[in-house]
């Protein structure tokens, strides 16, 4: 064998030839081109129209920010600097932009008070958000929504003080008596709180916030930015625990509660949202004498929370109605009583599930702050639509500010989309 | 504690509707505070500025009433409205006076039960044509379209004048001002129509304005004024006679300039009743003798106001027209000072 194969074959190479490179149309980027860009024919026409479109777009915008003017007083002067170049007018934001953040009555010495309120924000949210981080923080969670009361409304600090007092009074007789009889514990805390109020409120002079350490801002001084960020905290924060008890006293066998739950969820959810803040508005001052009313924010608060707990308890409700039945007869079968079985059972696969949904409302809620506008709130779109644009100075100054409030309602609606899709992957049981 | 979100939401049922008793002049002495409606923000009319301070044609009117009654222009809580709550907020008690261009109309008065306490500003629908239409006359308008927007009366007010005048319009709906300055300048219409001081306001934040006609042709009457709550007549003749005497005073020719001087005495009887030195004519409203001075020493008297609101020195542009002085050919008019 080897005989012949040494006289048959006329040449042997020696040594490895070196590798070639490979092909030019097969390697780095023009084989990325070649494989996303132009594989086919109607793939190369659409990659084409898309490159002039993208070109078209910018070739028309970025000239426009590029030649942006900052430092000018009106538009009639940004007009004089551009001498009939394309170029936006961004001197409104330099100029107004603290009313665009923060309103235009509250007090300037102060922006430092919100701030510091959203920094602490973040402190309180990371526990209750990423669960990795050592569970005793959410203690400061607890705290913080008096902090941030104190801190964004000033006043006298004994207010906050005598809030909190209440609920951890209720907390208290919640733990001592719920564990017997849960109507006791919930009633009795409720009454607990009352009292704590009621007397503390009595207690408490009128004139402390007269020299109190932070000078008092009035509801009606928020505005700009800070109000679309504080009502959307605070509201998302709350319809959450009550779109969960909506959702779970829907499915409830006790015929009382299934149907107040029915009668609430869709009487809110066959409202507009905008109805609802006119009543809040408007039909609440008849009601009430002039001198008592409840604070404004409070007021849209109650309302915005309304209605998104209804959206959020018809998601949950979504999530609850997927987990197969043995789920349910599961927990049943290990003996576990219904407030154990929906805690360590069900709400959280329900829950889960119902993630995307729930990230959904509360995107679209945080974007439905803006329709306190209408109801003469100077929240960002309402400081752009009454005072900016009315002044003298600015009236006229479209896209430059929409455009600004459209970034900053971008990045936090971005924020929560790219969280609740890190929640998703961290959360994911299934398909390992 | 009243203010605090929880005790405010706690004490609604507990608390007393005392205050609803008493006359509103009294409850704003007692408050040391007038609680002025005013609109969101209109050009000209009422507006924060950069340092958060109202400013405006009909802040001006609130601030002199506050002057005339507490004797300090500072003290006014403006409270801000939309054509939507401004009338319930006057309603409900949540304002005293509401100043924020509302048209006069019969309904208002006596179906909505409010007072109007006088007219500050005559204004009325007009158009604007850019110039090399070549119109220069709203009959002459035969199949333009009009941007106009819905739901108000200037859509029926166009209606009936080119009906009236047996020509063809198109009509282009749109929803805001704001829009419409867009579709305007795009040239989706040929003619804006709306009320004429919006009209000029809007032409004012044109890239030029020169290029750009408003026509002499107005269709409608629309009277604005201040107004109050119906029943309480006290604090009605308040407002009504601070406005009264804005206007008076201009007739009367008392300037800021010279307020200080005349208030020292004069030869003219009437000044002397305006400013208090002679009569007690501020005594019978149940105000100090100097009201006047207050009011006037705030902003000058109407014309002053309105040369540095919206007169023709501003970028707004108004010429006086029929809110000139009754003498001078338009219809302010002040039932005498006696």
């Amino acid at each position: 064998m080897s005989d012949q194969t040494t006289n048959s074959v006329a040449y042997v190479a020696e040594t490895m030839l070196p590798e070639l490179p490979p092909p030019a149309r097969e390697t780095g980027v023009i084989k990325w081109l070649r494989q996303n860009l132009f594989s086919n024919i109607p793939n190369s026409i659409l990659t084409l129209v898309s490159l002039w479109a993208i070109y078209v777009l910018l070739s028309s915008t970025l000239p426009w920010i590029l030649n942006g003017v900052w430092t000018t007083s009106s538009l009639n002067e940004c007009r004089e600097v551009l001498d009939n170049k394309l170029g936006a007018c961004f001197s409104v934001l330099t100029e107004r932009w603290h009313q665009l953040l923060y309103g235009f009555k509250y007090p300037t010495d102060a922006y430092w008070r919100p701030n510091f309120a959203l920094v602490l924000l973040l402190v309180a949210a990371a526990p209750v958000l990423f669960f990795d981080l050592p569970r005793k923080m959410l203690a400061f969670t607890a705290v913080y929504p008096f902090i941030a009361f104190w801190l964004i409304w000033g006043g006298t600090i004994l207010t906050p003080i005598l809030a909190f007092v209440g609920f951890a009074a209720a907390a208290v007789i919640f733990q001592t008596y719920g564990k017997k009889s849960f109507a006791i514990g919930f009633f009795g805390a409720i009454a607990a709180a009352l009292v704590v109020w009621i007397v503390g409120g009595a207690l408490v002079p009128e004139s402390a916030s007269d020299n109190a350490l932070l000078s008092a801002v009035p509801s009606r001084d928020l505005g700009g930015f800070m109000l679309n960020l504080m009502l959307g905290v605070t509201c998302v924060s709350l319809s959450l625990p009550l779109g969960i008890a909506l959702a779970l006293g829907r499915q409830s066998d006790m015929p009382l509660i299934k149907w107040i739950c029915v009668v609430f969820i869709e009487f809110v959810r066959g409202v507009p949202l905008i109805t609802l803040l006119f009543v809040a508005s408007v039909m609440l001052s008849y009601f009430f004498p002039p001198e008592s009313t409840v604070d404004l924010f409070l007021r849209v608060v109650i309302m915005i929370t309304m209605f998104s707990s209804a959206y959020i308890a018809e998601v949950i409700r979504g999530g609850l109605a997927a987990l197969p039945k043995g789920q349910y007869e599961a927990a049943d079968s290990l003996g576990l009583d219904y407030p154990q079985a929906m805690r360590l059972i069900i709400l959280p696969q329900a829950l889960k599930i119902s993630i995307p949904g729930i990230v959904n409302v509360a995107v679209g809620l945080f974007k439905d702050t803006t329709l306190v506008s209408v109801i003469s709130m100077f929240d960002l779109v309402g400081m752009i639509r009454g005072p900016i644009l009315a002044s003298t100075e600015w009236n006229g100054v479209y896209w430059e500010l929409l455009g600004f409030a459209a970034v900053l309602f971008f990045v936090v609606c971005y924020g929560i989309s790219q969280y609740s899709q890190w929640l998703e992957r961290r959360l994911a049981t299934d398909h390992r | 504690m009243n203010n605090s979100v929880f005790f405010g939401a706690l004490t609604v049922a507990g608390l007393a509707a005392g205050a609803a008793a008493a006359g509103t002049l009294d409850d704003v002495k007692a408050r040391d505070k007038l609680n002025c409606g005013v609109t969101t923000g209109l050009v000209g009319f009422a507006a924060p500025n950069a340092n958060g301070e109202w400013e405006g044609f009909d802040v001006a009117v609130c601030r002199a009433v506050a002057a005339a009654v507490l004797g300090d222009s500072t003290k006014v809580e403006f409270v801000p409205t939309t054509g939507k709550t401004r009338f319930t907020a006057l309603a409900s008690g949540e304002i005293d006076l509401l100043a924020r261009n509302t048209t006069w109309t019969f309904s208002r008065d006596v179906d909505l039960k409010f007072e109007f306490v006088g007219v500050n500003y005559y204004d009325g629908q007009g158009f604007m044509v850019p110039k090399e239409l070549g119109v220069s006359s709203a009959k002459e308008l035969d199949g333009a379209t009009v941007c106009i927007q819905t739901g108000t009366t200037t859509e029926l007010n166009l209606a009936d004048f080119f009906r009236s005048n047996n020509i063809s319009y198109e009509p282009v709906p749109i929803e805001t001002n704001a829009e419409a300055q867009q579709q305007y300048l795009a040239g989706a219409c040929d003619v804006y129509t709306t009320d004429a001081s919006g009209l000029a306001s809007t032409r004012a934040t044109f890239d030029d304005p020169t290029a750009h006609a408003i026509l002499p042709e107005i269709i409608s009457k629309e009277p604005l004024g201040p107004l109050v709550r119906h029943g309480d007549n006290e604090w009605g003749d308040v407002a009504r006679w601070t406005l009264n005497a804005l206007i008076a005073a201009e007739e009367l020719g008392v300037t800021s300039a010279n307020l200080s001087e005349m208030t020292s005495g004069t030869n003219n009887p009437e000044i002397n009743r305006l400013l208090g030195t002679e009569g007690n004519l501020g005594e019978m409203l149940g105000l100090e003798a100097d009201w006047a001075v207050n009011a006037l020493s705030v902003g000058g008297n109407y014309g002053e106001i309105f040369a540095k609101n919206i007169g023709e020195d501003t970028p707004i542009g108004l010429a006086r027209g029929l809110n000139a002085l009754w003498t001078n050919g338009g219809l302010l008019y002040t039932p005498p000072f006696r």
